[in-house]
């Protein structure tokens, strides 16, 4: 009996808490006329007052967004692709859980858990579902097959809202555990980047049994007295190699200039009225991530053509209007406010592999990696790909994926 | 001549830049019900996850406040208010500015151009005019009058938004010595709290002539050691208890993230502005998380001021004048600039008299010792018995008085 079909006999069973429900995405056309409706009742603040992005998303590239969202764009394109994928919903610790869950055809398939960020939603993984789970008809062996699992972090997409604190980062570890298993996996791999890369650095501390090790394309790797001279804005400590001087001032750049919404969300979420009652206000605080994917997705507002498509960036938007998970998603700054450092050294014990991509936040050095991982069992800086590699490189990330997990592979 | 009657001389001249045009408020109708329209059909998110304010304004207390922005509340009021005053615009280095002028029946009453800070706007002022300018009728004396100029910041209400980068402090201040200048005062006082303080140690470092002395609530007295020990840092030494009481409160409300509104605003004003400028909701729930609320009733105390119409003209002005993003951007203009650090203000600089009250409830309760050393020429300090960070809003009259004692010995030089 394979796991799919014991989930669906269990959707069956109302009164056991561990049900698999299958679920599928059917939203009420009312809605997405409501969406339109309020993205062409707009009302926009004048122009930024400099000719770059160092205010924030520009009104330019907004409205460019604004006017494609409104006309061109179709969520049932999205819907549909979501639905062609198992998804389910499982309740763990009170909570409704919503995941993909796709098992190769390959036997010794590894199951992989992956977990997205923010501002992201399972939408960040979509295109790297069938690279994985079927690697042979993207250049990979039967040898490199996984059995994926991407659930919704608690507060975002389908999943359910946390209504009471405590759903910080060492609870999503223990429940994509408890996930796992519910699944039928007695041994798994995890990987993760921007949240969560954080979720996979605690699994790792938390190094339960099943969990054979770790990928994660923003490893916390900084060492904390690094880290805190990072965030105090004082200049490079001496002593640092080139690799490292580079990370220190890319990382000084995020805590300077980078992560204003970091703060606003870890400290006053529940100020964002405005994003969960404008669909644009959602768009503009989405966009301005980091510098280098926003210029990305500018780009992609101008007409170019690269890694991530229109398409794609208003599918993670509207998956978040539409859940009106804005708030809930944010507060998971808030719940882990001052509890974790984001880019510093964990104490992960497992095995780990590292990909670092770069355009991501900073290029992670090796001496860094290595001893932040004892057990390191791959680093390789990639050619290519940035923040959200997944999403705007799927071909090259798989390749990592593949790469990061086939020592641990029996 | 009085400088208002040569106001009305100047603008039949349209070709004069240096006109002072009269000013009134009337908004359209329609955008009044396309505000009551977006406060009906407000998106909310779920409740927040704690029973307290530490994610931010509640929903219930939000929800109750947008339910009577949208029914009961009435913008032709606080119109009415407005237009009560003498109102102008006059364009200064590029920009027009907007503001109230109200000079005082008494002959000999001294200048005072006073400024409002974010999220606040000249509604902040409006209940302090009849004091200053007509003190005998609220238990002052003849002599103790001010000819009155409440400007609207660049950016804020009903002043224009810039369209270019460079409206900080210092070029808002010297466009305040112009303006006074123009309206034929060649000697004056200034006042500011919030942005506005920034403004006026601006203006006092800036010395123009005729600047006899400036008023603050928010002084610059964070003098390094106290920063540093704001920072984390050892306390300074021979600390008094109501100076390291001063100091552990504000270290508190910083650490419980105060000021998470300020690092958004000074980095990205536009990530946010979207939304505060779509959503009316998500405009007051902004406003709403500023420490100068902490200790509002949304109208449950309605002996407490401001009351809730009052809040209500406010977040209405910057809704009407689509200003949310515009003045979002005075921190990203002064970015990196603390409000409140005397070595951030370089206050050193600042030679003309300083007079400072200080509200026991406002976020930072500047202490005597450190302001004496931040202002060199400190002519005035007082702690206030009430009040907090919208002070002149709260308690008009009790500013008033403040006001009146603290320019009482510069009057000599008029």
């Amino acid at each position: 009996m394979t796991t799919t079909s014991a989930t669906q006999q269990r959707g069956e069973q109302a009164t056991d808490k561990n049900a698999m429900r299958p679920f599928q995405v059917n939203v009420p056309e009312a809605e997405l006329t409501e969406l339109r409706r309020r993205i062409n009742a707009t009302k926009w603040p004048e122009r930024e007052t400099v000719t770059d992005a160092s205010q924030g998303v520009q009104l330019a590239t907004i409205q460019a967004l604004a006017r494609y969202w409104a006309t061109e764009y179709d969520w049932r394109k999205i819907e549909a692709k979501m639905n062609a994928l198992p998804q389910f919903i499982t309740e763990i610790d009170g909570l409704d859980i919503h995941f993909i869950h796709v098992r190769s055809k390959h036997e010794n398939a590894l199951p992989l858990i992956v977990t997205h960020g923010w501002p992201d939603s399972i939408i960040e993984q979509m295109k790297i579902i069938d690279p994985l789970t079927n690697p042979t008809a993207h250049g990979g062996s039967a040898s490199d097959a996984f059995h994926l699992v991407i659930p919704s972090m608690p507060g975002y997409g389908y999943s359910g809202k946390p209504t009471t604190p405590g759903w910080d980062v060492p609870h999503i570890a223990r429940a994509w555990v408890v996930l796992m298993k519910r699944l039928g996996y007695t041994k798994f791999v995890a990987q993760g980047g921007d949240w969560g890369a954080g979720i996979v650095d605690m699994m790792g501390v938390q190094a339960p049994p099943e969990l054979l090790g770790i990928h994660t394309n923003l490893p916390g790797i900084f060492p904390v007295d690094i880290d805190k001279a990072a965030l105090s804005g004082a200049p490079a400590p001496s002593g640092l190699s080139a690799d490292e001087k580079v990370a220190y001032d890319r990382l000084q750049f995020v805590y300077q200039k980078g992560i204003a919404y970091g703060y606003q969300m870890g400290l006053r979420p529940q100020t964002l009225y405005g994003i969960a009652d404008s669909p644009v206000g959602l768009a503009a605080y989405f966009l301005d991530h980091d510098a280098r994917s926003y210029e990305l997705i500018s780009r992609v507002f101008g007409g170019e053509s690269e890694g991530l498509t229109r398409d794609d960036i208003l599918d993670n938007i509207t998956i978040t209007w539409l859940t009106n998970t804005a708030l809930s998603g944010a507060r998971l700054y808030w719940e882990n406010w001052g509890k974790l450092g984001y880019f510093n050294v964990k104490g992960v014990s497992i095995p780990v592999a590292v990909s670092v991509f770069p355009d991501e936040l900073y290029p992670a050095p090796r001496s860094w990696a290595e001893r932040a991982y004892p057990k390191l069992i791959h680093y390789n800086k990639v050619e290519k790909g940035g923040h959200f590699a997944a999403w705007e490189q799927p071909h090259l990330f798989s390749e990592e994926v593949r790469a990061g997990f086939r020592p641990l592979r029996k | 001549m009085t400088a208002t009657s040569a106001t009305q001389q100047r603008t039949e001249q349209a070709t004069d830049t240096n006109a002072i045009r009269p000013f009134h408020v009337n908004v359209p109708e329609a955008d009044l019900a396309d505000l009551r329209r977006r406060l009906a059909a407000t998106r909310w998110p779920d409740k927040e996850t704690v029973s307290d304010e530490s994610q931010g304004v509640q929903l219930a207390k939000l929800q109750e406040l947008v339910r009577y922005w949208g029914t009961d509340y009435d913008w032709r009021k606080a119109e009415a208010k407005l237009n009560a005053f003498p109102q102008f615009k006059t364009t200064i280095d590029g920009l027009d500015i907007h503001f109230i002028h109200v000079r005082s029946r008494q002959p000999n009453a001294l200048p005072l151009v006073i400024t409002h800070g974010w999220p606040g706007s000249v509604f902040e002022q409006i209940k302090l005019i009849g004091p200053l300018t007509d003190p005998t009728k609220y238990g002052g004396r003849a002599e103790d009058a001010f000819d009155v100029v409440i400007p609207s910041l660049p950016g804020f209400g009903f002043s224009a938004r810039p369209t270019e980068a460079g409206w900080g402090l210092e070029r808002i201040g010297r466009g305040w010595d112009v303006l006074m200048k123009r309206l034929g005062y060649a000697r004056y006082v200034a006042q500011g709290g919030d942005w506005g303080a920034g403004v006026v140690q601006a203006m006092g470092r800036q010395a123009p002539a005729g600047l006899l002395g400036i008023h603050t609530n928010l002084p610059a007295a964070v003098t390094n050691d106290v920063g540093a020990a704001l920072g984390g840092g050892p306390a300074p030494a021979g600390l008094s208890e109501r100076e390291r009481a001063a100091i552990d409160d504000l270290r508190a409300y910083l650490q419980n993230g105060g000021l998470a509104y300020l690092v958004m605003m000074g980095a990205r004003p536009q990530a946010v502005g979207y939304g505060l400028t779509d959503s009316p909701a998500g405009l007051a729930g902004w406003m709403l998380v500023h420490g100068g609320f902490d200790k509002w009733s949304f109208g449950k105390d309605p002996k407490q001021l401001p009351t809730k119409d009052d809040v209500l003209d406010n977040f209405t002005l910057y809704w009407l004048t689509n200003t949310a993003a515009s003045s979002a951007r005075i921190y990203w203009e002064n970015r990196g600039r603390d409000l409140i650090s005397a070595a951030a203000q370089k206050t050193d600089e600042i030679s003309v008299p300083v007079a400072i009250t200080v509200f026991p409830d406002e976020v930072f309760r500047a202490q005597e010792r450190w302001a004496r050393r931040a202002f060199r020429n400190l002519i005035y300090f007082h702690d206030a018995d009430r009040g907090g960070h919208f002070a002149m809003w709260e308690h008009p009259e009790l500013f008033a008085a403040e006001l009146r004692a603290a320019f009482r010995s510069l009057r000599d030089a008029l």
